[in-house]
Parts: C-alpha cells; structure tokens; sequence
C-alpha cells in the first residue's frame, strides 16, 4: 500500500491544466504561414509529396500535408511552420492557408448543424474507426484520453459499441477491405450523429490518395462534421477540433 | 553452388543470381532450413518476368551474417509443390505467392487468402467470403471479433472455437488495412514520396521502416553514409522501442485491470515521445529520417535535454516495473498464459521478441549488425518460457538496455558532417535486400531496378508477416478472457502485415 501512495506521490501533478492555451515544447509543425515572398513556384510546388501545395496564390491544404516540412526546409523565407496546434474547422476549405494569411484555423459557428451544441455540448461519446490507419492517429487518439492531455475531463470518450456513441472517428484512407465496415458501423450509430476525420491520410487520402486499393465513396455520402488534421493529429489538435465543434464560443 | 551469399544492405546485379530450376530451389532452401535454427527465411516472393513468375527465396544465416539468395523461374500453369509441405515458416509466403499470381501448390494445406491485395490474381474473392477453418460439433461454439474491435486499435478479424470458455483454435484473419503501398512505392517516383511511404507501413515503427528504406536506397545509388547519419538512426531506433515498450506494459497493464500500471506506464510513454518531437517536430517521428541526409543533425543540446529526460525517466520506469513485478495478482495473470514453445516458435519462424521470448536467439541488431550496432556489441535478451510473462520481462528488460545504450551514445555524439547530398540514379538490373531490427522485429526490404535504374519491385515484409501465426498458437487451451492480454503482449502490426 505505501509503495502504490509512494509512486503516485512521485508521479506529482501530470494532468496539463489547460489544454486549449498550453504551449508545445521544442520543435512543431503546426499551421504554417506563407509569406508573399517571390519564389520559384514551379521548384516550390514539385518538392511536395502529396500535391498539397497549389500556385495562384501559393496555399497549402492541410488536409493534404503531410507535415514532413520540406517546403519551408528549402524555401524558409516563403514558407514556415508555426506551434500552432489548433487546425481543425468544420468546412474542407478553411484547411487550405493561403499567401499572407495569419488568421487561426476555426470552426465555423453558423455552419455547423444546429443539434450539436445542444445534443453533444456537455457530452460526446465516439466510435474510433481505423480504415487503413497506421496506427500513428490510433496512438495520438488513445494519448487525448491518457492522464495528462485527459480529454474525458470534458465528457470526450471513446466506446466500445457504435451503439453507445454519438458519432465515428475515422482515420487510414479507407480501404476497399474496410469500406463495407465502415458503412456497418454508421449506420449501427443511432441519430442524431457525427462524423470526425482525423489525420492527413481519412482527410484527403494523403499519399495513398492515387491508390486503387482505397474506397472513399462512403465521405461522398455523408456531410463530414470535423476535419483534424495531422500526420498524425496531436492530441491537443484533436482535443481543441472537438471542443470547438460541439462547445458554445 | 546455386546461390550467392551476400551481407545486409548489399546491392548486387540481379544477374548475379543464379537461377536454378525448381527442383533445386526447392531441395537447396529446405536443406539449408531444415535443422539449422540459425537460418531463417527473411523474404520469399515472386514478380512477373514476361509470362512467368520468377521467385526469389532469401535465408539469412546468423552465424556467419550472410543472407544466401536463390531464385527460380516458374510458369504459372504448372503446379508446384510448396516447401511448407516440409517446413511450415514458408507458409505465408507461398500463401502470398499464391494469391498474387495464382501459382498452384499441390500440397500446401490451405492456400487461403493473405490480405486480398489489389492486384491479387483472382478478384473474384473478396474478404467478407473469407474460408475460415471450422469444426462440426454440437459442444463446441464460434466467436467472431472484428474488424472493428472495442478499443482504438487497427481491423482484423479473430475467429475462435471454443469449448466452454477454452479456446480450442483462433484462426487470425487480415487484409483490411491494404493500402497497396508495395504498388505505390513504383507509381511514386520522387524520393520523398517514397520516403513518406515507408513511415506510413507501420506508424508505430517509422523509424524502423524509414531506416531500412534509406538502407535500401542509399545501397543501390552507392551512397555513403556518414557517421552522423547512422548515429541518429541507432539512437531514434532504440528511442522508439523504448517509447513503444512502455507503452505496451501500460496496454498489458490495462488488460489485467491493474489501473496503477496502466495510468503510470501511459504517462511514462510521453516524456520519450514529446523529446523525439522537440527533436524533429513529430511525437511518432513522421519526418526524422531521410534517405542521404541528417535530416535533424543531433545537436549537444539536445543530449543535454535528452539526459535530462532520461534521469527523470529511469527512477519512474524503475519504481513501476517493481511495483508491477512484485504483484502476485499481476504475476498471477502473465506467468504460464498464453505459452509459445521453442519447437513452435521455430517452426513458424517467428522474429523478434516472439523468438526471443521462447530463447530463439533472432536479433539482426547483432545477428546482421548495421548502423552503430557493431559499436554498441548487443547482447540479445532472451527468455524461455514463451509466456506473456517472458514477453512482458523482455519489454522491461528492453526498456532498460535501450536506455544504457543511449546513455552511451549520447556520451559522444557524432558531429554534423555537411554532406552534399548525392544520391545518383539507383544502379540499373539491381537486387538489394536491407534487415533491420525495429522494436518489433525484423524489418526485411528488398528492391529489384530495371535497365534504367528504375524501381521495378519492392518487397517490404514486417515482423509481423511472421508472428500472427505465434499469436493463434499462444492462446490455445487458454481461457477465452486472456486474449486481450495474450494479444496486447504480442503487439503485432496490423497495417505492417496488410501493406
């Protein structure tokens, strides 16, 4: 017994108090900022893995970024990455940060559905599904619960059952394997719910986008709530994306 | 003598290989497996050649540190007898040959599907008609679990047949997570999209797939690496083990319902995985390493800061591991459940800790040394009674070598040499094979170039590929509520198996 007080004792105090203001130690690529610097575009624009960058006028789509940071590696004067670790919105086009653009990344207050502020506002209960996950967002999402970043403090938890949840987590591309789970899942999840993409790869595909392997016709479906991205999502992405959403500002 | 002989991370010309009929290939690989516990299979697979299949069977031998390669041309329309008829570790390999190009063993004992890959010969199968093995009888009950399973982990599907609450058979069913990566590693030709590729194998082992896809590369163009280059790579490689071992205790933790372990051994994960981010800006080291280049040169501060977390680390890890050790409710759940024997583990040929567990001494750390491993002399932890205990000492044992290891390394760091970076065009008509031992296990990548120096395949086989089956056989004759723990304390990859 004194040994399990001891150890307690020494863990101190682990829970970050305030996950929406605290900063990120040492290096992070967050929200970049792009510059209205001249460049050449043309060698900008090759270098990226995934496409993510576009020309007129250069913007990056985080949905698309795999946050590898080689842009800002070769053209630092045009492009950086800030700690910023808030970058989820409700709409796919905030996610895309254009020249000279300084504004954070925000949910959108009048466009998302009315009846989860009011149903999911004190309490939200997800369903995790990897669908071609690498297991990278499976390990940030179990982090958001762990006793420092300790999400549930804000009734955000994760369930066993789409019978029990308010809502899915998606991450991977989703493959053509998973499609028909995936499908199962949404519709075992009683109404009204939600649908969460978090990470690069569930948002755009990411670098398996041109795969024939992936099935992504179950997003053409249905609106999407919350985009996060991240290569993976950082915890305190995922935990500011959902209090954002279903939070009155 | 119908093979050649070659070291880890060695181009050769593919016409260095000497192609032997089937007959041969078939009676050489069996011969050098057969009774030889240090000869192992690390990769056999099959690519088109014209209207043939031609096979390439590579056994590593960690006596001498060479990996032996053989290869065959087969047509497809004749069928062929499989080597697991004589020795079950190439089970999976013929499975997969079989899959992808429909060559017909005759007397394999069930060419199920692997992971109903895209480009698999016969679309016709798909994965919700998968041909599970079952047993006709009225005493025994089916349990189905998955894709979606009850935690945030990755699909696959577990078929058990029980008696009462003892598992009589698990059957482990993958291919959901398929993402065709080993198609995409030849459609992607910029290097960094082939970089991006082999972290996003398996997440959880980004450094491990990211070193042996640089390994690969930097082979084939000829690339010399400098110190500092592997020196980032061995200290990132024994960093990620670290954070995923600690990680694992708290999941084995969490299975038993010991809440102490869990919370603590899940807290402990962050510190080491916050420091690989303050170093290259990404908690699962997405980004760290780079084909040619010291991506984040390891700087003096940051081994500085890097002793700093690590004397706080260490006394936190001690003092856990000896509560949990000591706990005969903890003991009680991880000692003689969820046994692998010797013989088993041999015979599937399983890697990694899955060998180690059952004092199967398989190690490519020093086995086929790489990196700064032939500096750091390793000592292979092994353990012999193959249960989740073993595998549960293995991980703290681990834990506590990695950390020496770095204490060691960072003592004397490897300063930052400017290297111009110079990867030339991959050497043309070109076979590389690169092991590394992630924390898991042995990674194996193997890359053929065509005339142009092109990438024309690529091979990635995760430790994994050959431990599920080790998974199945540990649970047998246990109680059905052990799974989880039997199958936390293996950790397997999902998405490093389906590719």
């Amino acid at each position: 017994m004194i040994d399990n007080i001891k150890i307690v004792y020494h863990q101190g105090k682990q829970f970050i108090p305030n996950p929406t203001t605290v900063e990120v130690p040492g290096v992070f690529r967050g929200r970049p900022l792009i510059s209205r610097e001249k460049v050449n575009e043309t060698e900008l624009l090759d270098l990226c893995p995934t496409d993510a960058i576009t020309d007129n006028p250069i913007s990056i789509d985080l949905g698309k970024c795999t946050f590898c940071g080689e842009c800002a590696r070769y053209f630092p004067e045009k492009i950086s990455f800030t700690k910023d670790y808030k970058l989820s919105s409700n709409e796919r086009n905030r996610l895309i940060i254009k020249e000279g653009e300084v504004n954070p990344i925000e949910v959108n207050p009048d466009t998302v559905r009315k009846e989860i502020h009011r149903v999911f506002g004190k309490s939200l209960k997800l369903r995790q599904i990897s669908a071609g996950g690498d297991n990278s967002c499976e390990w940030e999402l179990g982090a958001s619960n762990n006793v420092q970043f300790d999400m549930s403090r804000y009734g955000i938890d994760f369930v066993a059952s789409p019978r029990h949840a308010d809502g899915i987590v998606i991450t991977g591309p989703i493959t053509k394997n998973m499609a028909e789970a995936v499908q199962i899942c949404y519709d075992a999840t009683p109404d009204p719910k939600i649908i969460v993409l978090v990470g690069t790869d569930a948002i755009s595909g990411g670098i398996f986008a041109e795969s024939t392997a992936i099935d992504r016709s179950f997003l053409e479906k249905y609106p999407v709530d919350l985009y996060i991205p991240g290569n993976p999502a950082h915890p305190l992405s995922i935990i500011n994306g959902l209090l954002d959403l279903t939070r009155k500002h | 003598m119908n093979y050649i002989s070659i070291k880890n991370n060695q181009t050769i010309l593919l016409s260095d290989i000497p192609e032997s009929n089937y007959e041969w290939f078939y009676d050489k690989n069996i011969d050098l497996v057969s009774g030889h516990p240090e000869r192992h299979c690390v990769n056999y697979f099959g690519y088109k050649s014209g209207n043939n299949i031609k096979l390439i069977c590579c056994i590593a031998d960690d006596s001498t540190h060479e990996i032996l390669i053989s290869t065959c041309l087969v047509n497809k329309a004749h069928d062929l007898e499989s080597f697991t008829n004589k020795l079950l570790c190439f089970e999976k390999f013929e499975r997969e040959i079989h899959e992808n190009f429909g060559i017909n063993y005759i007397d394999h004992p069930w060419l199920k599907p692997v992971r109903y890959a895209n480009n698999r010969f016969d679309k016709s199968q798909v994965i919700a008609n998968y041909p599970f093995y079952s047993i006709d009888s009225e005493e025994l009950h089916e349990v189905g679990v998955g894709p979606i399973h009850a935690g945030i982990i990755e699909p696959g599907h577990f078929r058990f047949i029980c008696n009462g609450e003892q598992i009589l058979h698990l059957e482990i069913q993958l291919g959901y997570q398929h993402r065709g990566i080993e198609q995409l590693f030849i459609k992607k030709k910029k290097l960094l999209q082939r970089a991006t590729l082999a972290e996003s194998i398996a997440g959880d082992t980004a450094v491990g797939h990211s070193v042996t896809f640089a390994h690969v590369w930097e082979s084939l163009c000829n690339f010399q690496t400098s110190r500092d280059i592997e020196f980032s790579r061995t200290l990132a490689l024994e960093l990620e083990r670290i954070a995923i071992h600690v990680g694992d205790l708290s999941g084995v933790c969490t299975d038993v319902a010991y809440q102490l372990g869990s919370s603590v051994f899940g807290r402990l994960r962050t510190p080491i995985i916050n420091f690989l981010q303050e170093w290259g800006g990404n908690r699962l080291t997405k980004g760290l390493i780079r084909p040619g280049r010291n991506q984040f040169p390891f700087t003096s501060a940051l081994a500085e800061r890097l002793k700093q977390v690590l004397d706080i680390f260490e006394p936190e890890f001690n003092e856990m591991v000896e509560k949990l050790f000591s706990l005969p409710s903890a003991l009680s759940r991880f000692e003689r459940t969820g046994v692998v024997s010797n013989a088993d583990a041999l015979s599937i040929g399983a890697v990694g800790m899955a060998a180690r567990m059952t004092n199967l001494n398989r190690d490519i750390r020093s086995s086929h040394p790489f990196s700064f491993y032939p500096d750091l002399n390793h000592q292979p932890i092994l353990k012999r009674h193959g249960d989740v205990y073993s595998r549960v000492q293995i991980r703290r044992e681990e834990v506590e070598q990695s950390i020496s290891y770095i204490r060691k390394l960072i003592s004397k760091i490897e300063p930052f040499i400017v290297q111009e970076e110079i990867l030339k065009t991959p050497k043309p008509n070109s076979f590389c094979l690169s092991l590394v031992e992630g924390w898991r296990g042995e990674i194996c990548h193997c890359a053929l170039t065509d005339k142009n120096g092109e990438l024309m395949f690529y091979k990635i086989k995760d430790p994994s590929f050959h431990n599920w089956l080790a998974l199945a056989l540990s649970v047998r004759n246990n109680e059905i509520s052990d799974f989880p723990i039997c199958n936390k304390s293996f950790n397997l990859s999902y998405s490093g198996h389906d590719l």
